[in-house]
């Protein structure tokens, strides 16, 4: 099949399973538990985005995210390449951030809003706990992707520590280090979503509760359809980004 | 040289934890008023951790956090597995379908727990649904990319030599699909336990997560640390396992 046939195809599958969910929803399921799509997107505006105060959420939320994914690309590079530098500090750090990054942090999310309150400061340190390893990982692993032989050529050129770093090893490591922006990207929003679900004063997750609580689940689908939509557009960002720091190798 | 090295690192290793626990234990004796709120002195976490062994609520918790990751993780491998496999018998199934699993993935599916909630209820029944599908993504789009990345020259030569489906199916496919399906299992499991934890964290009636999250509400601090010790135990020990269970399938 052709490429666009394939995308046609695609595309009646989605819209079949919209169908068949707006016809179990009219016709089987109970009105208080699920949502036809007809009825979701009625909600969509001006119900749910129509609210300032989900607007507000929502900008709340996107702050969050940004504050934390923020701080984990630069403490975790910062933490990477201080360990990945040295042979002995990878190997000693490495497996230390490994045991750490496979814990699951969900446990640790009530003891996070305990040090850091119910307001905004919990979400950004959950969701940077989340982000900070994938970056940490992924810089090491890039390090060590780096062939020792250009890095020899450029020392015997006469290139500081530092310029290695800037001109040979940072090149290098871009699809290793972009691997990890990704997936920290993903759980960032994982841990600060995780984070508003626990517990919100005025962030979606609160929205999220209220609508869940009241059996509202037209507003509720409308309000989660958003949010997918904005992760879907932030991982096609970082994906932009990373083209444009790749095109080097071409 | 290399033994040397070894010891360093060693060092290095329990150096870290030793002053770790120093900089915890020494924190908690100079007794400032808002780090006792939250920093509870390790005696006290491992008095409660005795507390919580003998009194059986360790137990009754880990039963029902395990019985729902065992149940989210068979329902999420079966389906997985066999969706991977379906998907990925003809290249145009691939084509269609890969791309909408994977944009699927790549969105936070924790959006979706209170939806779980509103479906299956507060009990375990909607971890188990939440678990069983954020673990499918990972083992179906694995299931996918190792079915239909067998080398057509294995294929025609097995049929040449007059396979049979099953025998092809047995003697070609499954040994070279087993070690990307694996990985996609393993990443399956631990994303299984972390959002079954994080299920019972936010809403549940049972479990490991419902207990520490009970023991923050109440401001039992020693208590939370105590179960958040036992997870990182029963993680640790997992990520172990795990481990020794690839690298005896990579000597293989």
């Amino acid at each position: 099949m052709s490429p666009n046939k394939i995308r046609l195809v695609r595309f009646l599958v989605i819209l079949g399973v919209v169908l068949l969910w707006e016809f179990y929803a009219r016709v089987f399921a109970t009105s208080s538990l699920s949502a036809a799509p007809s009825q979701v997107l009625a909600e969509l505006w001006p119900k749910v985005l129509g609210e300032p105060r989900v607007r507000a959420a929502i900008g709340v939320t996107l702050i969050e995210l940004i504050v934390a994914f923020v701080m984990s690309v630069v403490f975790g590079m910062l933490i990477g390449v201080l360990i990945g530098m040295t042979d002995i500090g990878r190997r000693s750090f490495y497996p230390v951030v490994l045991l750490l990054y496979g814990i699951p942090q969900a446990i640790l999310l009530p003891l996070f809003v305990l040090i850091f309150g119910l307001g905004p400061a919990s979400k950004i340190a959950f969701g940077f706990s989340h982000g900070i390893f994938p970056v940490i990982v992924n810089t090491i692993a890039g390090m060590r992707n780096v062939n020792p032989l250009l890095l020899r050529g450029a020392a015997a050129m006469g290139a500081t520590r530092f310029e290695q770093l800037r001109y040979v090893m940072f090149p290098h490591m871009v699809t290793a280090v972009f691997t990890g922006l990704r997936l920290a990207m993903t759980l960032t929003l994982l841990g600060v979503l995780l984070a508003e679900l626990f517990v919100s004063q005025g962030g979606i997750g609160f929205f999220t509760l209220l609508y869940a609580e009241t059996f509202n689940p037209a507003s509720l689908i409308a309000l989660i359809l958003t949010l997918a939509l904005l992760a879907i557009v932030l991982n096609e960002l970082v994906r932009m980004v990373e083209a444009r720091f790749s095109r080097w190798k071409e | 040289m290399i033994a040397n090295d070894n010891l360093i690192i060693r060092t290095i290793q329990v150096g870290l934890f030793v002053a770790l626990f120093g900089a915890w234990y020494f924190a908690t004796r100079s007794g400032a008023a808002p780090l006792k709120l939250f920093l509870p002195a390790p005696e006290l976490v491992w008095r409660e951790m005795g507390v919580l062994l003998r009194s059986g609520q360790l137990w009754s918790a880990l039963y029902v956090t395990i019985t729902s990751i065992i149940k989210a993780y068979i329902i999420a491998v079966v389906v997985g597995i066999a969706v991977g496999f379906v998907v990925a018998r003809s290249r145009t199934l691939v084509h269609m379908f890969e791309p909408v699993l994977s944009g699927m993935f790549a969105v936070p599916l924790t959006m979706f727990f209170p939806l779980f909630v509103l479906f299956f209820g507060i009990g375990p029944d909607s971890k188990v649904a939440y678990g069983a599908t954020y673990a499918f993504f990972p083992i179906a789009l694995n299931t996918i990319a190792a079915f239909s990345n067998v080398d057509d020259l294995y294929l025609r030569a097995s049929r040449a030599m007059g396979a049979s489906s099953w025998q092809q199916f047995r003697y070609v496919y499954m040994p070279a699909a087993l070690p990307v399906t694996l990985t996609g299992m393993r990443i399956g499991f631990f994303i299984c336990i972390a959002s079954v934890l994080g299920g019972e964290t936010l809403a549940a009636t049972a479990g490991v997560g419902r207990a520490t999250a009970l023991a923050a509400e109440l401001m039992e601090t020693a208590r939370l640390y105590a179960w958040i010790a036992f997870v990182v135990c029963m993680s640790v020990m997992l990520n172990l396992l795990a481990l020794a269970v690839e690298t005896r399938s990579e000597r293989e």
